[in-house]
């Protein structure tokens, strides 16, 4: 499905107040397809998608539109609707004239105003819903009314900020849902930013992954998880065991002090690498028949699995595994070939992947800090 | 139970401060209208406000004028300050209350000295070669001085509704395709009614009912309602004439008031 491109970021830097916030990022977007950025909070993702939205103008680069420069294009001029984190309706018109804002603002009359209200309306299933006071729904009402309002003007592209941030897990799983298949059928270009990794891998074509301003990597869902470039994605998408290890040859790597066969190519010989090791893909087994043995310091129950946290020459390893060890048991732990997976080093190496500051407390601090958003 | 009289306890002293000083002087507004000076029931006084008609119009009509010039003046400052940054907008508040920790009085003289024909201005046109121009004791002269005197009460209820606007509504506008005007005149303003409603309020009210603005820089020449009722209580002694007068002008202000509240949504209610 080679579609053509509708949105072209060029060498894109800015800045606010000496504070480096995109540096020389490079994007394409193509027609059609569904588009996450994801990365941290203070990644540059909300940024990018106010640039391509108008809202700003990079300081350095060319923002593409159909082939055709719109840096100085304002918002109102631009064929791209956005989705706001708080849903921006207005607060002052009810169901139906949210809806139709946009119709009106161009002047459409007020016959196919009414049935461009009413055919958004059905497609987030809320017929009836016209009349009603905009305080009056609950904030998934009110997502569905800010998304029916961006999708009555027909845009080319809809840029969706973190839309469903505000909303409870269950009802963002089924809006997830809603979401990806309000895309498919419309066939329309959605740019969604998130900072939660599951959202991104259960929705998107293709996953452009920030940190610090920069790219880190572009990808499907799978090639992001199972191929990540550097240890920050690796990190940030699921969970990673990251360890130094060194490439001996093509397809045999050194880690935790044992040989192992792998599936990965092209290193020199030698060359210090960071292996990742999913927590899923490793198999608890009795000690004497592991590659690597060690003792449980941990155990938690997560409901489909344990959280198990395996202590091997000093490096704290997280398995997950429907088995349940005791603490100060000792395990053997076998990982296939398949399952290693060789980084390059990069900046971000030594940085991520180790569990010995792990726990559940941990685990929330950091949610916590990355829901108050830029 | 203990909460409940404790509550009393602390509002009593404002019940007994409404009752002395709210209440009763309104009975007695009421009381005097509707009396002679023996204390004999009367209608004479309500009836004899026709002689006043045009002084009434001409009130309203200055007030009607002065409360616009305010809100065609204080809407783009109190946008431009709530659109400021944090210490911008402190020092932007404050430079428009300061004029109030001077004396209206004091103020309203100033006003004099500068519009007067050897004043500040017409000295300065007359240096120039242009001028004088007669400034003092026109209407124009007044309804500046309800301007000015008046403006921050215009200015402070619409910054603070349009402070509290949420950006991204009007990011949103200017997404579904609306234009700078398109977003001023379909959510800007809308969104700003409340505070507009209360600027109204406090603008017209007291410009209504001035008395001491009219008298100097009017010359005496044109009259408000409020020179009528200074006059009557002050020169002519006739409380019952003023009393009666100063209700009608409260009904029309309250009428004013329930007119202009129809701007605002229920919810929302005024500012201040």
């Amino acid at each position: 499905m080679e579609q053509k491109i509708i949105i072209d970021l060029k060498n894109i830097s800015i800045k606010f107040d000496e504070e480096q916030v995109l540096t020389d990022l490079n994007l394409f977007i193509r027609d059609g397809e569904f588009v996450t950025l994801l990365g941290p909070s203070g990644c540059g993702k909300t940024t990018t998608l106010r640039i391509i939205a108008g809202f700003l103008e990079p300081d350095t680069g060319e923002v593409l539109f159909d082939g055709k420069r719109v840096n100085e294009i304002p918002p109102h001029k631009r064929q791209v609707n956005t989705i706001f984190q708080r849903y921006a309706l207005f607060p002052h018109l009810n169901v139906f004239d949210n809806v139709a804002f946009g119709p009106r603002v161009k002047k459409m009359p007020a016959a196919e105003v009414k049935e461009k209200v009413e055919e958004m309306l059905a497609l987030v299933n809320l017929k009836g819903f016209e009349k009603r006071n905009i305080n009056s729904l609950s904030g998934g009402q009110q997502q569905r009314v800010a998304i029916a309002r961006a999708l009555a003007n027909e845009p080319r592209v809809l840029l969706l900020d973190e839309p469903l941030g505000a909303l409870d897990l269950k009802l963002r799983k089924d809006m997830q849902v809603e979401l990806k298949s309000i895309q498919e059928r419309l066939g329309i270009t959605f740019i969604y930013v998130t900072h939660d990794q599951e959202e991104a891998l259960s929705m998107s074509d293709n996953i452009v992954v920030m940190d610090e301003g920069v790219i880190q990597q572009i990808g499907t869902p799978t090639d992001i998880y199972n191929e990540p470039k550097n240890a920050f994605v690796a990190d940030f998408i699921g969970e990673s065991n990251i360890l130094n290890g060194i490439m001996r040859q093509d397809y045999c790597v050194d880690f935790s002090g044992q040989r192992f066969e792998c599936v990965d190519s092209g290193f020199a010989k030698d060359e210090p690498v960071d292996v990742v090791v999913r927590p899923e893909d490793i198999e608890v087994v009795a000690p004497e028949q592991g590659m690597l043995r060690g003792v449980v310091t941990s155990v938690v129950f997560r409901g489909v699995h344990y959280d198990i946290i395996v202590d091997i020459k000093d490096f704290k390893w997280l398995i997950q595994s429907t088995k349940c060890p005791e603490v100060d048991d000792e395990i053997g732990l076998v990982i296939s070939p398949d399952s290693i997976h060789i980084m390059k080093k990069s900046v971000y190496s030594g940085t991520f992947g180790d569990y010995s500051s792990f726990s559940e407390e941990f685990d929330e601090l950091s949610d916590l800090s990355e829901e108050e958003d830029e | 139970m203990n909460n409940k009289r404790g509550s009393k306890l602390i509002t009593s002293p404002y019940l007994l401060w409404s009752l002395l000083f709210i209440i009763a002087p309104m009975f007695f507004v009421v009381y005097y209208s509707f009396t002679t000076e023996t204390g004999a029931f009367t209608l004479e006084h309500i009836a004899s406000l026709g002689k006043y008609a045009a002084i009434f119009a001409r009130s309203i009509w200055f007030g009607v004028l002065a409360t616009l010039i305010c809100l065609l003046i204080s809407f783009p400052v109190a946008y431009f300050i709530a659109n400021s940054g944090s210490n911008v907008q402190r020092t932007l508040v404050a430079l428009v209350m300061l004029p109030m920790w001077m004396n209206f009085l004091i103020r309203t003289y100033s006003w004099m000295s500068i519009l007067q024909d050897t004043g500040i201005i017409n000295t300065f046109l007359g240096k120039i070669g242009i001028g004088p121009f007669r400034l003092i004791n026109t209407p124009g002269a007044v309804i500046l001085g309800m301007v000015y005197n008046f403006l921050p009460f215009m200015i402070l209820p619409l910054y603070s509704v349009m402070a509290k606007l949420d950006k991204s509504v009007i990011e949103a506008a200017q997404d579904l395709g609306g234009s700078k005007v398109t977003v001023l005149r379909k959510v800007i303003i809308p969104l700003s009614m409340p505070g507009i409603a209360s600027g109204l309020t406090m603008v017209f009210v007291p410009s209504v009912s001035t008395f001491y603005i009219s008298q100097k820089l009017g010359g005496g020449s044109f009259d408000l309602i409020g020179d009528v009722i200074e006059r009557q209580f002050q020169q002519a002694y006739n409380y019952n004439l003023g009393a009666a007068i100063s209700l009608v002008l409260m009904v029309l202000i309250l009428l004013s008031m329930a007119f202009l509240n129809r701007f605002t949504s229920d919810e929302e209610g005024m500012v201040i």
